[in-house]
């Protein structure tokens, strides 16, 4: 990433995390201080999501070419999904704490961001327990699969079974946003900065996983002409 | 297919001199049920909790005994035997059959005897059976599935029911509010909602897994 | 299935586990009429290869064709034409051999087989005990049970991975009768260590000399 990005990343982020504690208006009625969490819970628990599909995207590749670079990639995709799918329970149980009054409630939002994490743990139990790398690649590849299939339903069928008690307003799924001008400037550039810095983290680290398939994939054909 | 059917038949066979899931399903539930409903005693438990109590002893109890038929073929090493001489799809769907057929055994004895012992009152059985047929195909499909991701794994027990959980939980959601509703409203109208979630979840995990079934199987 | 040429290609067969590599560039053809034996040391991959060509496990680089009278046979329906005799191919121990062999049979999509089934059992000395479980066998029996299950769909191609293994006197006297009629029109592979065994192939492959 070129320098005139990195300090446009970097000034852009200081400005959310002073915009989202000085700046922003507190919402009035009942949230006072503790809104300042929203600007960076949600983002994270967005970015949760986004590393969820990323993996069942290269997990797919993976079973397409058999190519274990792939693997590799959804696995890191994995690592930095539990990653954030932990920040985003902790963050949220605090907000739920301080808000409604109980760390846990079994809110259809917490239960997906429940279940997200039990995905990832699954996931990385399964690696464990399968020695061989092939056969942990498929096996990895084909349980992240089955998992993106069953994730529709808890998103869009288990609400509509069960009361949720994620405000409406600002999250729900027709989409209208009731927020101010600058808290919605701080939480929109929130969203997008926060994707784009750990975009970037994955882009690392996805170039420091490409260079030791590389290297590995050297040596074998070198073991291959002896 | 036919294949389908000789593998369905060959299990049913093994099954029937060996008895080893069927009992082991069975066990679990016999004690489960047990364990409830003495901790819970004279309490009349809510319908909602008697719902959830319900499918939780369903549940694990599927956890005992839907992975024998993939991980007895990999201990007595008859997998590659198997591998040999079927299809991919075929082995999955015979044995998807047998483990529905298991789960609706498991069922015929535990639905009786938890509405006898835990005072569950039924009001609307079409609603009832109906989340159990529809609710079977879900867990039998992913089951299934996730038995054969595990057979191939070192570490067998615990790792299914790690793996199943978060698949399965759509099924355990749905049908744990059927069930309730069963138990409060006449109207088959009430339950549309979960009964459409189990029947989409049904198609759609029982399609997943038949693509990716070659996938887990082929080395 | 009787009058079919076939042929069965390895194309630079490659197998590694990890980084550890266990098949380099094996290639062969061979064709109806004749036998062909894989030898090695212990743990060299004979076994490996063999499971390659069987179709129950992928090459990592390579691959192997089947043809039958110049038509390439898919991979899905290769099991049609082979058999393969091994140690870690076990029967079904709670079911009967009758069982056993109606359950490969029907699958293969076999009808009339009581008849072969018959010639079969007492070329191995196993008649009159169709309708014991398997369980009851001794090793020795079987082995030769293998050879029934392996043999019923008359294979075009038939594999065996240590023909003279369980086996006294009499069970290899009938296992080589059947191998050298498997190898006057239809194609034989076997994998092995014996010298005597390998007097029976018309190629040999080694694997694991470097």
């Amino acid at each position: 990433m070129s320098k005139l990005w990195k300090i446009i990343l970097y000034t852009g982020l200081a400005l959310i995390i002073v915009g989202a504690f000085v700046w922003a208006p507190l919402e009035p009625k009942i949230l006072k201080e503790y809104t300042r969490i929203f600007y960076f819970h949600v983002p994270v628990a967005w970015i949760c999501v986004l590393f969820f599909l990323i993996a069942a995207y290269y997990s797919f590749q993976f079973l397409r070419t058999k190519d274990l670079l792939y693997d590799a990639y959804a696995k890191i995709s994995n690592e930095l999904g539990i990653l954030f799918a932990i920040l985003a329970t902790v963050t949220g149980s605090i907000w739920a704490k301080v808000t409604w009054g109980s760390f846990w409630n079994w809110d259809p939002r917490e239960t997906s961001i429940f279940i997200l994490l039990l995905i990832y743990g699954a996931y990385f139990s399964l690696r464990s327990a399968v020695e061989q790398e092939d056969r942990r690649a498929r096996l990895a590849a084909v349980y992240s699969l089955l998992a993106f299939v069953t994730v529709p339903f808890f998103v869009f069928v288990v609400p509509r079974i069960y009361f949720s008690l994620h405000p409406d307003p600002v999250i729900n799924t027709q989409g209208k946003i009731h927020l101010e001008l600058r808290q919605r400037v701080v939480f929109f550039s929130s969203l997008i900065f926060h994707t784009v810095l750990y975009l970037w983290l994955f882009q690392m680290r996805k170039t420091q996983v490409k260079l030791q398939m590389i290297l590995r994939l050297y040596k074998e054909n070198k073991m291959l002409e002896e | 297919m036919k294949q389908i059917w000789l593998i369905f038949l060959k299990d049913v066979q093994q099954e029937f001199k060996t008895r080893y899931a069927i009992n082991a399903i069975m066990l679990f539930a016999i004690v489960t049920l047990s364990a409830v409903s003495f901790s819970i005693g004279a309490y009349t438990a809510t319908t909602r909790v008697l719902a959830a109590l319900f499918w939780i002893i369903l549940f694990f109890s599927s956890m005992s005994g839907l992975s024998h038929i993939f991980i007895r073929e990999e201990e007595t090493q008859t997998a590659d035997t198997l591998k040999l001489v079927a299809r991919p799809s075929s082995i999955y769907l015979g044995k998807f059959f047998f483990n529905l057929v298991l789960l609706v055994l498991l069922e015929v004895i535990l639905i009786p005897l938890f509405i006898a012992i835990m005072n569950f009152k039924v009001v609307s059985f079409q609603i009832f059976l109906l989340t159990m047929f529809i609710g079977n195909f879900g867990l039998a499909g992913g089951g299934t599935m996730v038995a054969a991701i595990i057979s191939k794994a070192s570490t067998k027990g615990a790792l299914f029911t790690v793996l199943s959980f978060p698949i399965l939980l759509p099924v355990l959601i749905s049908g744990i509010s059927a069930t309730r509703k069963a138990a409060e409203s006449v109207k088959l109208m009430d339950a549309q909602n979960e009964l459409q979630a189990l029947l989409a979840y049904g198609i759609i995990i029982i399609v997943a897994s038949i693509l990716l079934f070659d996938f887990v199987w082929n080395e | 299935m009787l009058n079919a040429k076939m042929e069965l290609i390895a194309e630079k067969i490659v197998k590694g586990f990890g980084h550890f590599l266990v098949l380099k560039n094996i290639s062969f053809k061979v064709s109806s009429g004749s036998a062909i034996a894989i030898t090695g040391p212990n743990g060299s991959g004979k076994t490996t290869l063999v499971k390659i060509l069987c179709n129950l496990m992928a090459p990592t680089r390579g691959q192997v064709v089947y043809q039958n009278n110049s038509q390439k046979i898919n991979r899905e329906d290769i099991f049609q034409y082979i058999g393969l005799v091994g140690p870690y191919l076990q029967l079904y121990q709670e079911l009967s051999a009758q069982e056993n062999i109606d359950f490969f049979a029907r699958m293969r999509n076999l009808k009339n087989y009581s008849a072969r089934v018959k010639q079969l059992m007492e070329l191995f000395n196993l008649s009159g005990r169709e309708h014991d479980s398997v369980k009851t066998y001794s090793s020795g029996m079987q082995q030769r049970l293998k050879y029934v299950c392996a043999l019923i769909h008359e294979p075009d191609v038939l594999f065996v991975d240590e023909p003279r293994s369980n086996l006294d006197q009499a069970g290899i006297e009938a296992v080589y009768s059947i191998l050298q009629e498997q190898k006057k029109d239809k194609i034989l592979v076997i994998s092995t260590n014996d010298q005597e065994d390998l007097t029976l192939a018309d190629q040999i492959i080694r694997v694991g000399v470097a």
